[in-house]
């Protein structure tokens, strides 16, 4: 099937304001007989459910942790961006347009990313009106800096933190639609299955994290979002309960899942100290604007002092590769470089399995209190997690899995392939093709929730009944039914292996797999592994207690089969894909310099699959992809 | 990998931690042992060795709460040795590392205990009460859309910063653990301060701070007698000042007429 994402046709520079004005609208009196399912309250979930709830939809917003603030944008660091061009360095609509298409090495729809870059202004105003403590200059004005992939000042920031202002200004504006009403919360709450009622999504089915219960919630239209999946590599910078269990199980009931293979390994993690460990920090990508990033030139040089490596030894093979980016050349590009210098043996720290971030020079120009200022909370981080001091000798670092760009397939209104079911920020492949700039997914999150679904979740329901189907549906019952098997065998198996066990095994697959580079072999070994860890798992795996409490074994053993499941898809989507673009690289397609080498005559495409069963391969649908305002391009930053 | 952890001294910790099957039922502390432990295991990561084991042994494992470990969510609480996150300067329990133990030390872990603060299971409780905070008042009054140009009210540098020191608090509830009234004035008044400090939320100010005032009532929460332990439980040294400026906050809306009735608890 060759898809349609509905993209507007005409001027893009006029595409989102006529599509905005031909779109039906709700009438103001009847939206509270509409009840829509928001599921995640991270900064796409929080802002949608608050800004639906204050149009007057009857909103019920769910989050598996306990308070909707706690929600995994909060992690991120650095900053958003803007095409504010307030520093007055040219940038504009067009630029933040043009670069997200760029780096994103163009894989993404047009007109998405345009409406993308014309919102982004409009979410610093909201956020500076919600009371977010943006960085200010000392006349009182906004602060901005640079990121990768860019060569404009028009990230926004709130010190090391930017992610948690933002999600605390979007809790903030959901806590006030909870008091006056239009949105009811149920945190510690998890869905595990979407209920689609003749065709269209209607319902979904939780289970209660405290009392266990399992739970069937009707509404008119369901709202996904629910983050990414990089916790399939095991070792990410996600939060612990970060999983693909949502959008997995509403592509089980039939939506298409977009360019799985899109995986974004950031640059700049902590790198990881043990086999025990749990998880891997990032430090901000900001560090890159005073960091330079070097490894030793000779081999015997890794394990010294690194202040005992003269000068003329050290490789700064970021400036060295891409003298006009340098340091801030886009994340994927960071990556592979930083890996290429380990494969070649001249990593540093434990198992050379690193790479230096020296702040040496930036620290003898400016002063250790400027860095301090700057940086300050990443150093104290750094500190804390290794025991070594950033200001005195160079920081380790090594890239780590951060971020999904592929997600379930939406067109233009932000649906997806099933009518009803809407799906934002991370969970959708919208806006970042192939690979994500820095600072663009706070835009993403905030733009989907507060500016565009508002918008066309009327579309959609203007032309619905409201309340058609409820609770008592025989779907429900039956949905309830299949989650209730599920839980009951995980919990009947009693075998020999814990959940972290298969995880930990599982990701190594994944990682050394379908990680960085991939490879033909790579892939279809992959492909040959997963089923049996998946086999084993299901005759083998240990979960202790019972259903009815609070079970975090439970909760975390069904997040892992269902990566299980999903890994496949990731896998083949991966191999399918015989062309290396962003952050899928393909060893057998580079430049012989080692750059990624895209095809556009055969993978000008976003693939979206369809589940066709368990070990079965997936239909391959594909949405071709047209660059009228862009020239498609080798993407360079030398 | 293995031979990186080889390398390190190792450890062996008593752990005495508190199990309570849920809210209703009867507490206890149970002794386990977390072996082999490196200086570079941070605490949970400690915790998930001990659970690995009880798992092996079909025992249940400790239920604790936890999730971005990397000290910003603010998911991670428990009481260590009697101090909220273990009483290192501005580190969450997740960000605590076992190198700050050595072999043989005895640890008693703990859930935060306050009266707003029902337990759920084990070291897992239930700070619906925080959100129940924010909801009646944590806000300013703005609809999506319609907002001026972020530049167009400049805020002086030093209470941007200001605002941004008080909004550093990441809702663990550690200030409320460790107040003996179980007061949450830390919290709420880090809140009142960000928002009383920009011009944005100074149109709201007095009812916000007469509202969240009565709101900690309700919800269970004590009042400050100036003990100080909120900011020295805090993982992100937010300052008892905001607990000034909230008592500044509530006294100027008093004499604005805005308190309405003084909430009775």
């Amino acid at each position: 099937m060759i898809l349609d994402g509905k993209a507007p046709s005409g001027r893009i520079q006029d595409s989102w304001d006529k599509y905005r004005f031909d779109l039906k609208l709700v009438n103001p009196a009847n939206k509270r007989k509409y009840k829509i399912l928001v599921v995640g309250t991270g900064l796409a979930g929080a802002s949608a459910a608050a800004s639906l709830g204050e149009l007057g939809y009857n909103v019920e917003a769910f989050c598996y942790q306990d308070s909707p603030r706690r929600a995994h944008s909060i992690a991120a660091q650095g900053g958003i961006n803007a095409a504010k061009n307030y520093p007055n360095d040219g940038d504009s609509t067009y630029r933040l347009f043009y670069d997200t298409i760029k780096g994103g090495d163009f894989r993404a729809r047009e007109a998405d990313v345009w409406r993308l870059a014309q919102v982004s202004s409009n979410i610093i105003d909201q956020c500076v009106a919600q009371g977010v403590p943006f960085a200010r200059d000392y006349a009182g004005y906004l602060d901005t800096r640079s990121f990768g992939g860019a060569q404009v000042s028009r990230t926004f920031y709130a010190r090391g933190q930017t992610g948690q202002q933002l999600l605390l200004g979007a809790y903030s504006a959901l806590s006030r639609q909870i008091k006056a009403g239009t949105v009811k919360l149920f945190a510690r709450t998890e869905m595990l299955d979407l209920v689609v009622v003749d065709g269209e999504a209607k319902g979904i089915t939780v289970r209660d994290l405290v009392t266990g219960e399992i739970r069937g919630h009707a509404g008119d239209a369901v709202v996904l979002a629910t983050g990414g999946y990089v916790n399939v590599y095991y070792l990410s910078t996600n939060a612990m309960g970060c999983s693909v269990t949502a959008i997995w199980k509403a592509t089980k009931k039939g939506a298409f899942l977009a360019n799985p293979c899109y995986t974004q390994i950031h640059p700049t993690c902590i790198p990881q100290a043990g086999d025990y460990q749990s998880k891997l920090t990032l430090m901000s990508e900001s560090l890159r604007n005073d960091g330079r990033v070097w490894v030793p030139k000779k081999k015997e040089d890794c394990g010294k002092p690194a202040d005992q490596i003269p000068e003329d030894d050290r490789d700064y093979y970021l400036e060295r590769k891409y003298p006009t980016f340098g340091n801030l050349a886009p994340r994927d590009i960071s990556s592979r470089a930083a890996k290429e210098q380990c494969d070649d043996g001249r990593g540093v720290g434990p198992g050379g399995r690193g790479v230096y971030l020296d702040f040496r020079d930036a620290i003898n120009r400016l002063g250790e209190k400027v860095i301090a200022e700057r940086y300050g909370n990443l150093f104290e981080m750094y500190e804390r997690i290794t025991d070594e001091n950033g200001y005195k000798q160079p920081m380790r670092i090594y890239p780590a899995p951060h971020y999904s760009m592929g997600g379930l397939w939406v067109d233009y209104n932000l649906m997806s392939n099933i009518p009803g079911l809407f799906v934002l920020g991370e969970a959708n492949f919208s806006v970042h093709g192939a690979n994500r700039l820095g600072a663009s997914a706070l835009m993403q999150g905030l733009a989907d929730g507060y500016f565009i679904i508002p918008y066309t979740i009327g579309g959609y329901l203007a032309a619905a009944t409201p309340g058609k189907v409820t609770a008592d549906h025989p779907e429900f019952a039956k949905s309830k039914a299949d989650v209730k098997a599920t839980t009951d065998k995980l919990l009947s198996i009693n075998g020999k292996r814990t959940v972290t066990e298969f995880i930990r095994e599982f990701g190594t697959v994944m990682w050394n797999d379908v990680g960085m580079a991939r490879s033909e072999g790579s892939l279809k070994s992959a492909l040959q592994k997963i089923p049996a860890i998946r086999e084993e798992f299901w005759k083998n795996v240990k979960v202790t207690g019972g259903s009815g409490e609070t079970n975090q074994q439970l909760e975390y053993a069904g997040r892992t089969a269902d990566f299980l499941e999903f890994a496949e898809m990731l896998t083949r989507d991966a191999l399918h894909r015989q062309e290396s673009c962003g952050g899928h690289f393909r060893v057998e397609h580079q430049y012989p310099d080692g750059e990624a080498m895209r095809d556009d005559a055969d993978f000008c495409y976003s693939a979206a699959w369809e589940f066709k069963g368990l070990g079965k391969e997936p239909e391959l649908h594909k949405e071709p992809l047209k660059f009228e305002n862009v020239h498609l391009a080798v993407r360079s930053y030398k | 990998m293995s031979a990186q952890t080889a390398g390190h001294e190792t450890m062996n910790i008593k752990l005495i931690v508190w199990r309570q099957a849920n809210r209703e039922a009867a507490g206890r502390f149970e002794t386990y042992e977390a072996k082999n432990i490196t200086p570079h295991h941070s605490f949970l990561e400690m915790l998930d060795v001990v659970n690995e084991d009880l798992i092996k042994q079909g025992k249940d494992p400790i239920v604790f709460d936890h999730d971005c470990r990397e000290g910003i969510c603010g998911a991670c609480s428990a009481v260590v040795n009697g101090v909220p996150h273990g009483g290192h300067q501005r580190t969450t329990l997740c960000q605590l590392h076992m190198r700050k133990f050595k072999d043989g030390d005895a640890i008693y872990l703990e859930p935060w205990r306050a009266r707003a603060f029902p337990i759920i299971r084990d070291l897992m409780v239930d700070r619906s009460a925080l959100d129940r905070l924010i909801q009646a008042a944590g806000w300013i009054s703005c609809h999506t859309g319609g907002a001026p140009d972020g530049n167009a009210s400049p805020v002086p540098k030093p209470e941007a910063d200001y605002a941004m020191d008080a909004a550093e608090c990441i809702g663990c509830g550690a200030c409320v653990a460790a107040c003996p009234n179980g007061a949450a004035m830390l919290f709420a008044g880090a809140k009142v301060s960000q928002y009383a400090a920009l011009p944005q939320g100074q149109v709201e100010a007095p009812q916000r701070v007469a509202v969240m005032i009565q709101a900690m009532a309700e919800n269970g929460f004590g009042n400050c007698s100036n003990h100080y332990e909120c900011q020295a439980a805090c993982p992100k040294g937010v300052n008892v000042k905001f607990v000034t400026r909230l008592n500044r906050e509530f006294h100027k809306a008093l004499l604005l007429d805005k308190v309405g009735a003084i909430p009775s608890k």
